[in-house]
């Protein structure tokens, strides 16, 4: 069995940095993900505060070292909190001629790029239209090159294991993450653990993946290449139990806690959708907490079995992206005429139409608040960070079962499938979520009454099939009042509809809170869901500069909190940066009669800091 | 009354009870309430806690069916009623689910709902009312209107080939599959017997006449004239014959595929319980469109696990491994995998 050495060698430079962001690309074969999120892994366990985004393609394996089938993985890691994957690689690991030429315009002069030289044959230069090797022809002048063979030291890492040559030939992204590793003095014992785990059917591949990590690593610490070493020391953050987590597992683990927290089973019904369905992969695997999980045979069914679920007592979810909540809509209206609590959850993705699967947007927000026939409101909510998922999914759970209403939570691609550093919390501290089913008739003769209303809550009584004596019919035509019969009468259609809006409108959600150090800023930045890291690390980068500006960032879209009003109006400049062409500026300038300035971006990518911050910068110098 | 998991009724209940106080609204001479009458006279028979009934419908005529049935219901969007009843039925295994349908909600907006249902074997009982025409839209044609048809939206006549109902359950391997008629109480009620007692999806198609768009669409079959030489009555054990004097029966001709009907000849007799779902498919090819040999009864009742009984399962066999109460379980799942401390 191979053991790594990590003593240091005493002959090489240490520097210290307080930041890197590094991105490891290769073919979408090349593993890269593994190697980003190991890599993560590692420097979570240094203490390193850390923010990650994958970029992926939608083809599970688009023709070998093609542009198309770059995957890649970028890990921002520094010794104080940061709030974005960071705009810029300093190091680009590249695999392949592909992964170099997809991602060598992102990076700033004097990067460092390790390539794998093994791969720069002609042949695939061709594939992606190098007529000669950018490692010969001074077009990567200004970066630091550093040629690596890693293929080939690889294999010959491996000579003596006696492993085939294409099982060897797959081991060499632990090449890569054992040199990285060595650059950046990771600890790696999680990294071993982790490959006798994956492997653990394969004791060959346990010692040649740690074979190629240890030789990554010997590498480092012997070639003359890499003079330097460096060391980023561990933030400080507030002290507690730690786990990296990405946006889909917190989301997941958000709707765990809701179903113990409640005491109720919980029934997730999805259909599979990029990039929602690690929700339903990680729920599959929770059954012990009374959780059932179905795999539908559509979106619509989905929904249905949801809200089947919801009507006999259960926490009904169910998880899809856009497309999906777009067939979802009839279904979700009449969660809405039902008045049964329902968790829909969205996790955007770049549209119309099937658009950019695998790429972020906020551009389901109009379609959340409105996208349903009749007057159908419902509650939005959208978490601002991966590790804010768990949290959002816990308010969205909470709302739906106190209020009997459908909450719309709205992830995004960029939330889902980021990762950074969750503080876990005292389950003890978590909200209880207790529900009262009714048991008894709550009107004269022993009556029940189906649409009597609780008059705090506005919501119905929730009484489950099985109850007995308060057998009663809903459906979706329009209810009278109390007694929930059929009624086509015009008044209590009126009434009926406007306590329907009323209903959502007076749910109590938290004041908005402004973070305005400098107590003095006439420019507010509002945002909502993802866009918060970008957001705040351009304020951040401003106020450093000494230019005040003002943050304030929505968890509830719908009802808006009570003094977002009154906020707005206390600014003379009002910025929404949004990941659409201006949807929450829209309802905001509608709403509150404030001339918000849009500002917006649908690449498929998040905002960078540093676009924000030239756009903020812009407006708060010149008004 | 065949599942376990389902309450008996403290007291005896009586058709009575299963009436609602909603004012019934189908057109005077309907069908339906044939069905209705037929569904609430039976129903104490099962002897089933009433709170632990639920019908769920659709939309159409029929599916106004729940909000005259005192017991739990609901009426639901069109074509999802299977879909929604199965997330009922699969988180509840003490309620007895009946699911009330149409021709159009059932085999047009809702076709792949009902055909994974099937497939699935919810434990539902599916009451597809089946008329032929779409009755509450006033009178376009259905799935299930023959070929050539002439309604308000096809003045030239449709182009469509109709489903046949039980073919396609049967395609999609419903484990009980029967067809009865509105008219006929005694086998409706006996119909409605074998699928309550059915563990798992039991389809149930009930030819049913609107008297307004679609007047004696089965009228060969109900008229006391003309039936007998039409209507084939399956009864396990029994060799299939009809007609008069039972002059024509349902072979098996040697080689070939399918069924026939024959004067004279080796009547098959009838099995639901055989397993492969081809027998039972032969003869839903009996009846086309015209009726003229027009199979009646249970034709397949098979028995297979339902997909509430193996996803009850699954989580009782999670519980059973679990220690500690769902908080601590809870803080575990959320500190798992690599963690690390900062003091």
């Amino acid at each position: 069995m191979t053991e790594v050495d990590g003593s240091a060698h005493p002959t090489k430079l240490v520097e210290q940095l307080d930041r890197v962001v590094i991105r490891f690309a290769g073919d979408s074969g090349d593993g890269m993900q593994l190697t980003g999120d190991r890599f993560t892994s590692e420097t979570a366990q240094l203490g390193n505060d850390i923010s990650t985004l994958p970029n992926f393609p939608a083809e599970i394996r688009a023709p070998a070292g093609t542009l198309p089938g770059v995957s890649s993985f970028q890990v921002h890691f520094a010794d104080y909190d940061i709030l974005t994957p960071g705009d810029a690689p300093n190091v680009l690991v590249a695999m392949n001629p592909a992964a170099l030429k997809a991602n060598l315009s992102d990076l700033p002069s004097g990067a460092d790029i390790i390539v794998n030289t093994d791969e720069f044959t002609k042949r695939n230069l061709a594939k992606v239209g190098y007529a000669v090797s950018p490692l010969e022809d001074g077009s990567l002048e200004g970066f630091v090159v550093h040629p690596v063979a890693l293929t080939s030291m690889t294999i010959g890492a491996l000579a003596e294991l006696n492993i085939a040559k294409k099982d060897a030939e797959r081991a060499k992204n632990m090449f890569a993450l054992g040199l990285l590793s060595w650059m950046y003095s990771r600890p790696f014992e999680s990294t071993l653990r982790f490959l006798e785990r994956k492997f653990v059917k394969r004791p060959d591949l346990v010692a040649a993946n740690k074979a190629a990590f240890q030789a990554g690593w010997n590498f480092g610490e012997t070639t003359e290449d890499f003079s330097v070493r460096y060391e980023v020391k561990p933030a400080k953050m507030r002290p507690g139990t730690y786990r990296n987590i990405t946006g889909n597992a917190a989301l997941a683990l958000g709707l765990v806690a809701a179903a113990v927290r409640s005491k109720l089973p919980m029934f997730l019904g999805a259909y599979p959708i990029t990039p929602a369905s690690d929700i339903l992969h990680e729920l599959s695997k929770h059954k012990r907490f009374g959780i059932t999980t179905m795999q539908a045979e559509d979106e619509i069914a989905a929904i249905g079995a949801a809200l089947g679920a919801s009507y006999g007592g259960a926490i009904g979810v169910t998880t899809t992206s856009g497309p999906g909540v777009a067939l979802k809509g009839e279904t979700i209206s009449l969660a809405i005429a039902l008045e049964l609590p329902l968790v829909i959850v969205d996790v955007q993705r770049a549209g119309p139409s099937t658009g950019m699967p695998t790429k972020t947007e906020q551009a389901d927000l109009n379609m959340a608040l409105y996208g349903r026939h009749g007057e159908a409101p419902l509650v939005v909510i959208a978490p601002k960070s991966p590790s804010d998922c768990f949290h959002a999914a816990l308010e969205a759970a909470r709302i739906a079962l106190t209020y009997r209403t459908p909450v719309i939570l709205l992830s995004d691609n960029y939330v889902a499938n980021g990762s950074e550093p969750w503080l876990l919390p005292e389950v003890a501290d978590l909200p209880d979520l207790s529900v009262d089913f009714a048991t008894e008739p709550n009107a004269e003769g022993g009556r029940f009454l189906p649409y009597l209303r609780d008059p705090e809550t506005l919501a119905r009584p929730w009484a489950i099939p099985g109850t007995p004596g308060l057998e009663h019919r809903i459906g979706g035509l329009e209810k009278a009042d109390k007694t929930g019969d059929i009624s086509y009468d015009p008044a209590n259609h009126e009434f009926m509809v406007r306590i329907r809006a009323e209903r959502i409108e007076s749910i109590p959600v938290p004041d908005v809170e402004v973070e305005d150090p400098d107590d003095d800023s006439r420019v507010l930045v509002l945002g909502w869901g993802s866009t918060y890291g970008p957001i705040g690390a351009a304020c951040r980068a401003l106020r450093q500069r000494g230019l005040p500006i003002a943050q304030a960032h929505l968890r509830h879209l719908n009802p808006l909190p009570a003094n977002l009003g009154e906020v707005l109006k206390s600014y003379d400049k009002v910025v929404i940066p949004e990941m659409n062409l201006g949807q929450l500026a829209h309802v905001i300038r509608a709403k509150y009669l404030v001339d918000a300035i849009p500002f917006n971006q649908v690449s498929g990518l998040p905002f960078t800091a540093a676009t924000l911050e030239n756009m903020l910068e812009d407006v708060v110098k010149n008004g | 009354m065949a599942s376990p998991t389902i309450p008996i009724s403290p007291v005896k209940l009586t058709t009575k009870d299963f009436k609602s106080d909603q004012e019934v609204r189908w057109c005077p001479g309907c069908g339906d309430y044939a069905i209705l009458a037929a569904v609430q006279q039976f129903m104490p028979e099962l002897n089933i806690a009433r709170e632990n009934t639920v019908f769920v419908s659709g939309i159409g005529c029929s599916s106004r069916f729940p909000y005259y049935m005192n017991t739990y219901g609901m009426h639901s969007i069109h074509g999802r009623a299977p879909a929604i009843a199965t997330g009922l039925s699969a988180s509840r295994p003490d309620l007895s689910v009946w699911v009330v349908t149409g021709d159009g909600d059932a085999l047009s907006i809702g076709g792949n709902h009902l055909i994974h249902a099937l497939r699935r074997n919810v434990n539902l009982k599916i009451l597809l009312f089946n008329n032929r025409i779409y009755g509450l839209t006033k009178g376009q044609y259905s799935p299930t209107s023959e070929i050539g048809k002439i309604t308000k939206s096809t003045p030239a006549g449709s182009a469509d080939s109709p489903f046949n109902p039980l073919s396609l359950a049967l395609g999609a391997e419903a484990t009980f599959v029967a067809r009865t008629i509105d008219s006929d109480r005694k086998h409706l009620q006996s119909v409605l017997r074998a699928a309550a007692e059915h563990e798992g999806s039991a389809f149930v198609e009930i030819y049913q006449n609107c008297n307004i768009f679609n007047d004696g669409a089965f009228e060969l079959i109900k008229d006391p004239g003309t039936r007998d030489d039409h209507l084939i009555r399956l009864e396990q054990g029994q060799p299939i014959t009809f007609g008069p004097e039972g002059k024509f029966s349902v072979v098996h001709p040697e080689g070939g595929f399918g069924l026939e009907v024959r004067e004279g000849g080796q009547a098959l007799v009838h099995d639901a319980t055989i397993d492969d779902p081809a027998y039972a498919f032969a003869l839903s090819r009996l009846s086309g469109s015209d009726l003229s040999t027009t199979p009646i009864g249970v034709f397949r009742s098979v028995e297979r696990p339902s997909y509430d009984e193996i996803v009850q399962k699954q989580l009782q066999d999670a519980k059973a491994q679990v220690t500690g109460t769902p908080d601590e379980m809870l803080s575990d799942l959320l500190g798992a995998g690599d963690t690390w401390t900062i003091v």
